[in-house]
Order: structure tokens, then sequence, then C-alpha cells
């Protein structure tokens, strides 16, 4: 292998590993909130790819639909909380959070497309459409056992990304898509090709990540999060609320990754189920940083990134066996370099 | 039973074992009140049916509403608050940070500056731990750290869970004087304690509670006479 061509794989590897990065660090987001890990992340990512290329072909997606059947189910399960928990005062608000807003949601982007509007805008709706989904899912699934043990919520997690599969498969049909590139821009570096769409997924991870730090790090909402990851009793005992902490969570995760699927529609033609290996190498990131930390979770994911890059280029029917082989000496270790305190045991 | 908060023949469950029975308790605007007792009486579990962590049978009214069927996060909204056992502070964020979540519950947020200052003059060495993590103060400082983030949701009830536990003695005086100073606040304290003695000194009036049941009670200054409660608990002989 030459020094250009172990360049290219590495930029190539970067540009996936911040893709991946994104959805790692919304893995971590929700697992630290919630307990929960949210397999179905990489299929919130195809579904944002294969909504924006419906509305790229001037076609209402599938979202759409599923949205709202997502948004009467979890109404319909609140209303039955409420009931049972004698809150029917919080009959409005519950209405305007799982039906009013998500189907405002869908109409408002129903209306647009009709418009024929501009790309910009198209992904915005994309980004709109794709949101509350995780969120409803989180109300109809997970709340109803968040007390649950890590495994139970995990087996469940694995359970609704078969489940989405298959409405994925329902709502957008068997066809793979690839949309148009967002810039055709390109340039050259020391000798090696970088594309506009490359500078645009690692530009685009930079930023987001850094949003992230500036919500955890100067809000008082974003600090609620963090105190819920670190103390949930402790969190309660403020008056943060963990089920509303892991709405937000949900809701930033999907924005996360929504840009990821976005950003990676135009260089990899992605399927209905195409979101498992995305979510699957995320989460392989995210274990090499140790499922708490944003930071190593980003790193771990790029370095996934730049591994597959280098073993595509290598073997490529084995790439996948290379990446995912990387889990057993990460976990080996963490096993070994982990310490518990009493005190962490204790909490 | 009235008062600002009162609490009436409550029985708390682990399973199918009773671990408070038929407890009646009140307090009063301004009062501190404290329940003893042996360990294993059933105390930390009254403190965390009372902030709803445990579920509990019985009638709970705070500030002349019924708070037994609230979630804990609305009773933390009509500002009552607990200190527990464990502190459970965010270890991994700063003091700053901690205090600040403190006040979370808080809908007017105006006041929030003023607060932190106050309990920055309360608790001088907050302030200058102010960036350090929670996680890395010495046991005395978290317990001052925990009791600053309660005040920081400015408490009409504050309920503490064993605050002189695992501190060394001058720290357990320094905890104590600023308890009792929080009487000038207008603050109503629910003072759960092992150490009898301090908290009876400290206290109003107090109840004794032995096998999850309330055995005795009476004005502080007189239980701290009691000669059974001496031989049991005040070290007498």
């Amino acid at each position: 292998m030459t020094s250009d061509i172990a360049a290219i794989l590495a930029i190539d590897g970067i540009a996936t590993g911040a893709v991946y990065a994104l959805v790692a660090i919304g893995t971590v987001l929700i697992f630290t909130v919630t307990r929960v890990i949210f397999i179905p992340f990489g299929d919130i990512a195809a579904f944002t790819a294969l909504t924006l290329a419906a509305l790229d072909a001037k076609r209402f997606p599938g979202t759409g639909a599923l949205v709202v059947i997502l948004a009467c189910l979890a109404t319909l399960i609140e209303i039955i909380s409420l009931m049972r928990n004698g809150e029917l005062r919080l009959l409005p608000r519950a209405l305007l959070f799982y039906l009013v807003l998500p189907f405002a949601v869908v109409g408002a982007a129903w209306l647009t497309m009709r418009m024929d509007p501009p790309l910009a805008v198209r992904l915005v709706l994309a980004l709109m459409l794709i949101t509350p989904i995780a969120p409803l899912l989180d109300r109809i699934v997970f709340r109803p056992i968040a007390d649950g043990t890590v495994l139970l919520l995990l087996t469940v997690s694995v359970a609704l990304h078969f489940a989405l599969v298959g409405l994925g498969l329902l709502f957008f049909g068997p066809e793979g898509v690839r949309t148009e590139p967002l810039t055709s821009f390109s340039t050259e570096f020391a000798g090696v090709l970088i594309s506009g769409q490359t500078m645009l997924i690692v530009i685009a991870a930079l930023v987001f990540s850094g949003f992230l730090y500036l919500f955890f790090d100067f809000t008082l909402v974003g600090k609620s999060l963090r105190a819920t990851a670190v103390n949930r009793t402790g969190s309660r005992l403020m008056g943060i609320r963990p089920a509303r902490a892991g709405t937000i969570a949900y809701l930033l995760g999907s924005l996360m990754a929504g840009v990821s699927g976005i950003l990676i529609a135009p260089v990899n033609t992605v399927f209905y189920d195409s979101g498992f290996l995305i979510g699957l190498k995320a989460f392989v990131g995210a274990i090499v940083g140790g499922m708490t930390s944003y930071p190593g979770a980003a790193i771990g994911a790029v370095g996934v990134g730049i591994l597959e890059s280098f073993a595509s280029f290598e073997s490529s029917a084995l790439k996948d066996v290379i990446v995912f082989s990387l889990l057993i000496p990460v976990l080996i270790w963490r096993s070994l370099a982990s310490l518990h305190s009493e005190e962490e045991i204790e909490e | 039973m009235s008062g600002m908060f009162s609490m009436t023949d409550v029985t708390v469950c682990y399973d199918n074992v009773e671990a408070v029975r038929n407890v009646s308790l009140s307090v009063e605007e301004g009062q501190i009140v404290t329940v003893i007792g042996p360990n294993g009486a059933g105390k930390t579990t009254l403190l965390m049916a009372t902030i709803g962590l445990l579920a509990s049978r019985g009638r709970m009214v705070f500030q002349g509403g019924d708070i037994g069927r609230m979630s804990v996060e609305d009773r933390v909204e009509r500002r009552l608050c607990l200190v527990p056992e464990k502190r459970e502070l965010f270890s991994d964020m700063s003091v700053a940070d901690n205090l600040l979540l403190g006040s979370y519950s808080l809908r007017d947020r105006s006041g929030v500056r003023k607060t932190l200052d106050e309990v920055y003059d309360r608790f001088p060495r907050l302030k200058e731990r102010q960036r350090q993590a929670a996680g890395t103060l010495s046991g005395g400082e978290r317990q001052m750290l925990a009791l600053g983030r309660a005040l920081m949701a400015k408490p009409k009830l504050l309920m503490l869970d064993e605050p002189s536990l695992g501190l060394a003695p001058l720290i357990v005086r320094e905890i104590f004087c600023t308890i009792a100073s929080l009487r000038d606040l207008g603050v109503s304290i629910l003072l759960v304690e092992q150490n009898a003695r301090a908290a009876l000194e400290t206290a109003d009036y107090g109840y004794v509670l032995e096998t999850g049941e309330i055995v005795q009670s009476g004005p502080a200054k007189d239980l701290i006479h009691d000669p059974r409660l001496i031989t049991a608990y005040l070290g007498g002989h």
C-alpha cells in the first residue's frame, strides 16, 4: 500500500467514522439518560436517508404515515396511563405533545411538499419528520418498562429494531436510494482529492459535537440530562423528571441520527434495512468509549470508520468481521482496566 | 393533625413486610422535628415515603394539600426537599453545577443567583471549591454541598437523613449549627438521626421510632431528660 492510497483510505475512514460518531454520541446520550441501548438508532439514520430521497423524488415519504400511527398509539397509551394514575388533569398537555405536535409536523411537511421546496427546505423537512419517531417509540415501548433491567431493555431494543425493519419495508419499499451530493465542491490537499461531501460530513460531526458540548455545559436542561445520567435518584430529588429527560435525549439523539442519515445518503446506497450495520458500528465505537463518554464514543467511532476503510481495501468480504473483531480486545482491555469503587457499587 | 406537614397512620411495606406501621407525626412552620431510633427502626424508610420514593398507605398533608399520591417531582416542586443519607450528589459534576441543579424545580429563576450567593456565604468552603468535581470533596464538604443544594430549592420542609453519618465530631457540630440556623430562615425541618443527643439538642420536638412504630413523643427538651431515652439512646446508665 502506497502512502497516497493510505491517505485516501484514511480520509474516507474519517468521513465514515464521523457519521458513526454522530450515531455513537446519540447512542451514549440515550444510554446514559435512560439505560436503553437504542439499537434502532441506525434505522432512524437509514429512514432519514429514505425520507430525503422520497422528498427529492417529489413523493410524500412513508415517514409521515409512520409518525401518525406512532402518535396515535403513544397518545392512547398515555391516556390509559393518566387514567390509571388519576392524573387526567394532565390530558391537554399529553394531547399536545403526543398527538397535536407530531400531526402538526406531518401536516406542515405535507403542505410544504406541495410547494416544490428547495434542497435546504427538504433537508429540514426530512429531519422534522424523523425526530418524533424515537421519542414516540420511547413512550410506547420503553417507558412502561423503564424500571426494568438493562438486559430487558436491550432485548426489547433488539426486538424493536426488527419491528422497525419490517415497518421500513412497508413504508419505504425494498428499493435502495442514493441522494444527490449536498455539494459538488472538491479540493486537493497534499496531493489527495477531498470531496466537498467528505468535508461536509466531518464539519457536521464537529459542529453537532460542539453544539452538544455547549448544550451540556451551559444550559440548565443540558445539565439536568447529565445529572440524570450520573445519578437518577439524585436528579429526581431535584425535581428532574426522568421521563422528560429521556424524551429530550431521544429528540437530540434522533436529530443526530437524522443528520448522519442525510450525510451518508449521497455516498452510500441506503435500503430500508441498512440501518442495522450503521447502528452496530456506531455501537462498537460507543463501547470503545466505555458507553458513557461522548469524546470517547466519537474517537472510538472514527477509529471504527478508519479500520473499516483499511479493512475493505485489504479484504472487502471480511471488513465487517475485522471491525466487529475489534470488540474482543477492547472488551478484554475494558474489563481488566475498569475499577469499581465501593461508592460506585453502592450508588 | 394540623400544621405545615402531617402524616396520619402511614404504613410503608417492602414486599409484604411492614417497615413502618401506622406512624402519625406533624411538623409546624419553622419547627425542627426529629425522629430518633435505633438502626433499622424505619427512619430512612419514613423519609423515603414522605418524598415519594417509596409507596405508602395513610394520609400525608403538606400545606393543606394531600400529597400521598403525588410523584417525587411534584412534591419537590411544592418545595418538599430531602437530603438523603447517601447524599446522592452528582459526583462527576462541579460543585457549582450541583448547586445550580438544586434550583431546577424553581419556576421563578430571578432569585437563583441571590440564593447561590447566600449558600456560598453560609458555606464558604463550597465557594472555594465551586469548580471542583463533587466526587472529590471530603465527607464534611459533601454533606455541606448536599445541604446547600437542598437550600437552592428554597425548601418549605427540609428532610435530613442522618446528616452526621460518617463525619468527624467537629464537622458534626458545624452541620448541626447550620441546621439550627435554618430555623431563622423559616424552613421547617424533619431530622432523622442516630446521634440522638445532637438531634434532640437542636430540635423543638421529637419522636422515637422503634421497629417501625412511634413509641414516644414530646418536646425535645423533655425527651432529652427522659430516663428511658437516656439509657437507650443518650449514652446514660
